[in-house]
């Protein structure tokens, strides 16, 4: 019954409920969309490097992947030596580089991929069929819309395009196989990707027998940091980076990003607990008189206390669950905003909804509000009795 | 004949004195009286002469500065917070002058209200519900919420609610204070049939009709009693 009178309490005032449960929502929903942006880069980040099952990628030394124009020579033995580790199963090699369409009086550019298509990590097709023949390429939606390319026809690429000569150089006519979703690259950005000894012909002797990034598909329950270490003991020329070590490197950049959410979730968290707060005092203080008369027939103090800290759990409750509606539905309209941000891949999500996580920092909004009604649930276990009789006769 | 009958409850010199703007009010100086079973006693008076606070201390809301009050035999001074708190659901039946019905609560809600704080068995206490309910003459009015009923109609419900727990007495502060002569003497009737039925009485009140109607006048002045008596009796 005292939990009956404590939700009946809340309905007695619908509107200043209603708002107040619109608060905590709002408060619960930034809160959530905190927690998930804390961790959300970084999950979303490892799900990225790991989305097509590469555990190692090797770069040109002290470099990061496509972090520069560097490349490492001798490509076929470094992939044939690869190939020869224990806990090698796949070797995908990869040189990156501008390719450009000649358009008018001009050139299109595009990100140019060379691969090998029988083991590459970078897209996935989405119709025809994968470039196999040397003058074969895949490409993605954003180069088919701008140039109006179809699937089957023949365009021409280049690998270099001098503006002042108007002139190409490593230009080739090659057939569209297949469209293309590239894992690694924005939203937008036009890319292309051709059989590596493709690419490698069009740079010259710029690309001849080189490569851009190496990924590796190691053994189930082969350490990639052990693996890597020695590879790079054997291939002095390459720096091994490991998923694990390329998400911890992430998340010592976007450092500040969980700062901001737990700065802003905190604050989420404060006014969650004032809202509670608040309301529940307002609550009690327009009860005085209910709450004597409570007391002077026999109900505990401990009970009048339960059913003030009940109003507070429900409104916490209540408002956490319509939070975590309206913070999934706020976190994917901002992923969608954030989505178009410059040079970032299409498939990194700045939100990423966590169960583990979300349901933890909701249980800790519900938390603060059964928190938040203990002072206005003491005070009303602690009301006297007669006096407060008295004054409610007076007015 | 009432020597047969047990106290039920009793004052010792009891005083309650509080402070004021910085002064000492004495509300209650030294009042000695005992109540037995089955008595209606009427406390009277004017404004300010401690009547409410004498009320007060009879049901262990509060307690007395010097002196004792017993329910039963029960030093209410010598009870803790949950003591004095379960005397009261188990003992004593408060009726208020301002109903203070539970507004979110049906009628039936409210007088079920203390048996389910007692935790008497649901079904009893429905029953004890209705029987309280069909007692005051609103059986049929049980799921009406407070705002939906008159005064009268509230006051009888706190009447109801009052007996829930079977309680040794009754205390009533102005119980029909805020309600008109016809429906005061509606209220007035149903005291005299509880009154009549066993139900033992205190209340507190400024209406004569109702001090009539008690089979005992108490009249205090300054915080004491200066007359004590059946109603109409020379001070």
């Amino acid at each position: 019954m005292i939990g009956s009178l404590a939700v009946r309490s809340l309905r007695r005032h619908r509107a200043r409920t209603a708002l107040a449960l619109a608060g905590i929502a709002i408060s619960s929903a930034m809160l959530l969309d905190m927690v998930m942006m804390s961790s959300g880069m970084r999950v979303s980040f490892q799900r990225l490097l790991e989305a097509r099952g590469f555990q190692l990628r090797l770069s040109p030394r002290g470099t990061l992947p496509f972090d520069g124009e560097a490349t490492l020579g001798g490509a076929q033995a470094l992939v044939a030596a690869l190939a020869r580790e224990p806990d090698v199963i796949a070797v995908a090699p990869v040189l990156g580089g501008t390719v450009h369409h000649p358009r008018g009086d001009g050139a299109q550019t595009a990100f140019g991929l060379g691969i090998d298509p029988g083991v590459q990590g970078d897209y996935t097709l989405v119709a025809g069929r994968d470039a196999q023949g040397p003058l074969e390429v895949v490409m993605n939606r954003a180069f088919l819309a701008t140039t109006g390319v179809r699937l089957g026809d023949t365009v021409s690429l280049a690998a270099a395009y001098d503006p002042q000569l108007r002139s190409f150089s490593g230009l080739r006519t090659v057939t569209v196989t297949g469209e293309a979703r590239f894992t690694y690259l924005a939203a937008g950005q036009a890319a292309v990707a051709f059989p590596l000894a493709t690419l490698q012909a069009m740079r010259g002797a710029d690309g001849a027998d080189r490569l851009s990034l190496v990924m590796l598909r190691l053994r189930d329950g082969a350490d990639p940091d052990s693996v890597g270490a020695r590879i790079e003991r054997a291939q002095p020329r390459v720096t091994a980076l490991s998923t694990r070590k390329a998400v911890q490197q992430a998340e010592e950049r976007l450092g500040y990003f969980r700062q901001l959410a737990l700065v802003l979730g905190s604050i989420s968290l404060v006014v969650g607990f004032l809202l509670v707060t608040t309301i529940v005092t307002v609550s009690v203080n327009e009860r005085l008189g209910e709450i004597a008369v409570l007391r002077a027939i026999g109900v505990g103090a401990g009970r009048v206390a339960s059913q003030v800290m009940l109003e507070g759990l429900v409104l916490a409750t209540a408002g956490a669950t319509l939070g975590l509606g309206l913070g999934l539905v706020t976190a994917q309209w901002l992923n969608a905003i954030l989505s178009g941000f410059p040079s970032l891949p299409e498939h990194i999500a700045f939100f990423v909804f966590e169960p583990g996580d979300a349901f933890a920092s909701l249980g800790l909004l519900v938390v603060t509000g059964f928190v938040a009604g203990a002072l206005p649930a003491w005070r009303a276990a602690r009301l006297p009795i007669a006096r407060t009789l008295r004054t409610e006769a007076i007015a | 004949m009432s020597a047969e009958r047990p106290v039920v409850l009793a004052t010792r010199a009891v005083e309650r004195s509080y402070q004021l703007g910085g002064e000492t009010v004495r509300a209650v100086r030294g009042i000695s009286l005992e109540v037995r079973a089955g008595d209606w006693v009427a406390l009277v008076g004017p404004s300010g002469c401690g009547k409410s606070t004498m009320l007060n201390l009879l049901g262990a809301i509060d307690r007395p500065t010097a002196g004792a009050v017993e329910i039963r035999g029960r030093d209410t001074a010598t009870l803790s917070d949950r003591e004095a708190t379960r005397l009261r659901l188990t003992e004593v039946g408060f009726v208020f002058q301002r109903f203070y019905l539970m507004p979110q609560l049906s009628a039936f809600e409210n007088v079920e209200l203390p048996m389910a704080e007692a935790k008497v068995a649901t079904a009893e206490r429905r029953a004890r519900v209705m029987e309280l309910l069909d007692y005051v003459g609103l059986a049929r009015r049980a799921q009406h919420r407070p705002s939906e009923l008159s005064g009268g109609e509230q006051q009888r419900v706190a009447i109801a609610r009052a007996l829930a727990n079977r309680p040794a007495f009754l205390l009533a502060d102005e119980p029909t204070g805020e309600l008109d002569a016809a429906t005061g003497a509606d209220v007035i009737r149903l005291l005299a049939r509880l009154n009549a039925d066993g139900t033992t009485l205190v209340v507190v009140t400024h209406d004569d009709t109702l001090a009539r109607a008690a089979r005992r006048v108490v009249t205090l002045r300054d915080g004491q009693v200066v007359s004590d008596g059946a109603p109409g009796a020379p001070p």
